[in-house]
């Protein structure tokens, strides 16, 4: 069993603990032990860099210098909010040691910035895509909108991973996974974040321009990355039908839960029982000729056998 | 540049920006790509570009007006702007940084109070739990608004889902990051 490690960041603790419940079940199965930075804090998120940049700074450096600390090379970091904050942190106090020296007196512990920052798709690309399609046994054979979000890709100055206003990587997994990722336009537009709770209003028109787009285009699933996305897309499904004045019941899964079904594991263990908008995919009859596929593959090994 | 020559040619507006934050806000050239992909810039006073065209005039007055208008507290930090601006200027950096300057003028607008005070609330929580404390960021957001209705019909279905935490989980570092705080605080009030 491969250890790497582990940053849940807070709303895996709380409001999104599904996405850690498919995060870890879905590395099992791939005999991937994820282990947690002994006494993270939270990374403070869009409040600390609103409100004072010295916090902001010092909360991700903090985590990355325990991580540092107990020799982790790697950490996983589901929430794309966390992995932004943590990017952007390691990033700023590489680029500038007189800063990084004046957080690491903040934090009162030594930071070297060598720890390695991988998003979900970061991490199931280096850990597990190459085994991932031998390992599914129930294709995810729904009309899947990748959601990626603000977070995930920009500022791709820093962050570097995938194209920014048309991402692929999670459509190339969803298609790996026996999906139909669609084409679709609202694939990194923002969904209101952190307005959540104090402008919902906003975050139900923005969230509410995606799913549009989503379910206009026949999509059965929008899938995601981010907590944050997550909540505003699901939990807020009451704001957002009443700004589109329909109901809409597509609903929202984590990447990690797409995949995690693909490969087996049952809704409960992924924690499909959660969302706020019930998931309530179709039943499927396997499909024809997946079905004829497999003794052609028999014959053939017997021939090359004879 | 010596301290002395500082003293008598006081930076402008856009030269304080630059030197805190690195931006050089004169590289714009207003061809308003930030206003078109913002997605709040509908909701605004100003948008993103205006913004940008109200500091380069280097002038106190229009300054003020930022400090305390609404824009910079309805930025989401998406990105977005600084993602398609062909100078690639870091608007979410000026944001920031505005937000920032507003907080400790005590000039902000009174309309974005809630939005705000989400904020105080969040980092209230790692205060003093280390952590975000969901139910208790809540909490002290409706004590601080007085939005004491706001989303009580969803917090009982949150629950049976496992969605609430009834229980902070209170790190062992706790301390520490409390005075991580105090140190940042102390900073902010010197001025550094």
């Amino acid at each position: 069993m491969i250890k790497v490690g582990f940053y849940p960041g807070c709303s895996m603790k709380g409001g999104a603990q599904e996405y850690q419940e498919s995060v870890t079940a879905l590395a099992k199965v791939f005999d991937i032990e994820l282990v947690e930075v002994p006494d993270w804090n939270c990374c403070g998120a869009t409040a600390a860099h609103n409100m004072n940049k010295e916090l902001s700074l010092s909360l991700p450096a903090r985590i990355m210098a325990l991580a540092e600390k107990e020799g982790i090379t790697d950490i996983v970091v589901p929430c794309a909010a966390c992995y932004n904050r943590l990017s952007l942190v390691k990033h700023e106090l590489a680029e500038d040691p007189s800063l990084s020296s004046k957080v690491a007196s903040i934090i009162d512990l030594k930071y070297q910035g060598t720890t390695q920052i991988l998003n979900i798709i970061q991490f199931i690309d280096k850990y597990i895509t190459d085994k991932l399609e031998e390992k599914v046994v129930k294709p995810f054979d729904y009309k899947s909108a990748c959601y990626y979000g603000c977070l995930l890709v920009r500022p791709h100055s820093i962050l570097k991973f995938d194209r920014v206003e048309d991402p692929q990587s999670m459509d190339v997994l969803v298609r790996k996974a026996g999906g139909n990722a669609i084409d679709w336009a609202f694939k990194t537009e923002c969904c209101g974040a952190g307005l959540s709770v104090s402008r919902t209003d906003t975050v139900a028109r923005l969230s509410g321009n995606i799913l549009k787009d989503a379910v206009d285009r026949e999509a059965e699933v929008v899938v995601v990355a981010c907590p944050m996305c997550h909540s505003n897309l699901d939990m807020r499904r009451p704001e957002i039908n009443k700004f589109l004045e329909k109901k809409i019941d597509v609903p929202v899964m984590y990447i990690s839960q797409v995949l995690g079904l693909a490969v087996g594991i049952d809704a409960k263990t992924l924690g499909l029982n959660r969302h706020m908008t019930e998931v309530n995919l179709p039943v499927r009859p396997a499909k024809e000729p997946a079905v004829a596929a497999v003794p052609e593959k028999v014959v053939i090994t017997q021939k090359t056998e004879a | 540049m010596s301290a002395s020559h500082e003293s008598h040619h006081p930076l402008t507006l856009s030269g304080e920006l630059r030197l805190e934050t690195g931006v050089i806000i004169n590289k714009c050239y207003q061809c308003g790509k930030c206003s078109a992909g913002c997605p709040v810039a509908e909701e605004m006073d100003y948008p993103p570009s205006l913004v940008m065209r109200m500091l380069q005039t280097d002038d106190p007055k229009q300054y003020e007006k930022l400090l305390r208008s609404m824009s910079i507290w309805l930025c989401v930090s998406c990105e977005m702007c600084l993602t398609r601006c062909p100078m690639e200027i870091d608007i979410p950096t000026i944001m920031d940084n505005l937000r920032q300057k507003s907080l400790r003028a005590k000039k902000t607008n009174p309309q974005a109070k809630k939005i705000i005070s989400f904020h105080k609330s969040f980092l209230d929580s790692i205060n003093i739990t280390g952590r975000l404390y969901e139910m208790g960021l809540i909490v002290d957001y409706k004590m601080r608004t007085g939005a004491m209705m706001q989303d009580v019909l969803i917090a009982p279905k949150m629950f049976v889902k496992g969605k609430l935490n009834p229980v902070p989980e209170f790190i062992k570092g706790r301390k520490k990051v409390a005075a991580i705080f105090n140190r940042v605080q102390k900073d902010n009030k010197e001025g550094k």
